[in-house]
């Protein structure tokens, strides 16, 4: 019974979210123009449903992409992180420095560079989706337990042989732990590009629909937002838990 | 005299230059082949440090180290090595995780594809006789802390190494898992004639498996003692209660309080 009470409780709770919304909106009058009612932005969401799926799908396909790349780039650049002592040294102050940039500050000069469009919401999505990555699987690396290596040196282990029975396994579960930070930020990435330079994708909708005073459809752009966000984020903790079963021992384990 | 482990003279500094921590000094160690050690001392005497100087993970800063008549000048790869830390990866299972060293040291990382099932017979049998038969496809944290510690003791012993290194291998077990770890270490060094050095804390531990019992000074750690131990094996359990194994355990905790006092 208990269990099944937790089951329904995220629908329940989302549900008591919008009844309350929409009773608040009804009790306070509030004009459509500050805080639309949930029924107005369904309503929104079923007469924009077209422009709000092809937005969508843009928007999608740049995350996407920016993620693939920043899954690539940070997996190899968190391997040579952690692989040797020199290049973190090197690297991680640069890391910090280039990590503490807004990236909404970076899109202007992605623009001089690409104009408009995709390229500059895929480049976002990579260059905020990376840093967790890198972080991550160095961390894995770095984190070895020290007897671990004694075992294997002793043995006659190369580095190579540590990192690959040991090091890259272990690092794995930071590596898909870091996968589902890294999808909502380039997200993230992605809906600052489009907003500021782009003439699609769903920010750039939302700032359309924004400048002709269709509040609704604002609304409805950030609900597509919530909804394509959950979906990718349980897609990663889905990857995450099959991939690293071992690391989700007890309760979680599929 | 030369033995199969032999420190000649040893002097080690932690941290490097002159202001360095000096950890051993003039230290003097002869084991022979085949022979049951054990190394007692105060703590932060140097007993690990012993461990790593003698399978080559580390160098003396004067000094020689041989093993098995060689000049030891980097890992030595015919020793296994277990320590206090099961260190078993959660992601192999046992079974895996004991086979872990043949994937590393020649000869058998060339052969282990093509003779797996013969590998996979050996390491079967290992674990059987430690007492973990039907469990090497359980998955380490499946297995309680003696059971894992006993793999531990199996992933040492696979690539049947000529040294066998524990660093106080049974430290973290319960009174009565340790006890059984002794048994089951007594029989396995019976059976297969390794020379194992032994370092621990347990007095009681270090008289009733070694040959030899090795007492270190406070740090900088040399030799103070050597201790002949001339129990008969195979030795019941029981030793460890009678009047003359007792005195030999009191007679060595009287040395290494005297080296604590000293330092």
């Amino acid at each position: 019974m208990n269990d099944k009470w937790i089951k329904a409780a995220p629908w329940l709770w989302t549900i008591g979210l919008f009844v309350i919304w929409q009773a608040a909106v009804a009790a306070l009058k509030l004009p459509v123009y500050i805080l639309p009612a949930p029924t107005d932005i369904f309503a929104s969401l079923i007469q924009y449903w077209h422009p709000i799926w092809k937005n969508s799908l843009q928007t999608l396909f740049t995350t996407l992409l920016g993620f693939g790349l920043a899954v690539v780039g940070g997996l190899l650049l968190g391997l040579a992180i952690g692989w040797s002592r020199a290049v973190y040294a090197g690297l991680y102050p640069l890391m910090i420095g280039f990590n503490s940039v807004p990236k909404v500050a970076v899109v202007p000069i992605l623009v001089i560079w690409f104009g408009i469009g995709t390229i500059p919401a895929v480049i976002t999505a990579f260059l905020i989706a990376f840093f967790p990555i890198v972080v991550n699987v160095a961390t894995g690396l770095a984190t070895i337990e020290p007897e671990m290596e004694d075992v294997l040196r002793a043995l006659g282990a190369k580095k190579l042989d540590i990192m690959l029975k040991v090091g890259i396994p272990r690092s794995m579960p930071y590596f898909f732990g870091s996968l589902k930070i890294a999808i909502t930020l380039a997200f993230v990435g992605s809906v600052i590009s489009e907003t500021v330079a782009a003439n699609s994708g769903i920010g750039h909708m939302m700032l359309a629909a924004q400048s002709q005073f269709n509040v609704p459809l604002v609304w409805a752009g950030l609900v597509a937002l919530a909804v394509l966000g959950i979906v990718m984020y349980a897609l990663m903790a889905w990857i995450e838990l099959r991939m690293t079963g071992w690391a989700h021992r007890g309760a979680n384990r599929p | 005299m030369s033995g199969f482990v032999d420190l000649r003279n040893i002097r080690l500094t932690y941290g490097g230059g002159p202001d360095g921590t000096l950890a051993l000094d003039g230290l003097d160690m002869t084991i022979r082949k085949g022979e049951f050690a054990a190394v007692v001392g105060p703590s932060g005497c140097g007993k690990s440090t012993l461990m790593k100087l003698a399978t080559g993970l580390m160098r003396p800063q004067s000094g020689t180290v041989e093993v098995a008549g060689k000049e030891v000048n980097g890992p030595v790869s015919i020793a296994g090595m277990a320590f206090q830390n099961p260190s078993m990866l959660p992601w192999r299972t046992t079974l895996q995780n004991v086979m872990l060293p043949l994937e590393i040291v020649q000869p058998h990382r060339r052969k282990l594809s093509k003779e797996r099932a013969a590998y996979l017979q050996k390491a079967e049998d290992l674990l059987s006789l430690v007492g973990l038969k039907g469990f090497g496809e359980k998955f380490p944290w499946q297995l309680s802390g003696g059971m894992q510690q006993r793999a531990n003791l199996c992933r040492a012993l696979i690539h049947d190494p000529a040294l066998l290194m524990l660093d106080e291998p049974f430290g973290a077990l319960d009174a009565f898992t340790r006890e059984e770890l002794w048994q089951v270490m007594r029989d396995l060094h019976a059976e297969k004639g390794f020379t194992t050095i032994l370092v621990t804390h347990d007095l009681r531990e270090a008289v009733y498996l070694a040959d030899r019992v090795f007492v270190m000074s406070a740090r900088p750690g040399r030799v103070i003692l050597e201790k002949q131990i001339t129990f008969p094996r195979p030795r019941p359990i029981d030793l460890t209660y009678e009047a003359d194994f007792n005195d030999i355990v009191h007679e060595l905790r009287g040395y290494i309080a005297e080296a604590r006092a000293a330092a």
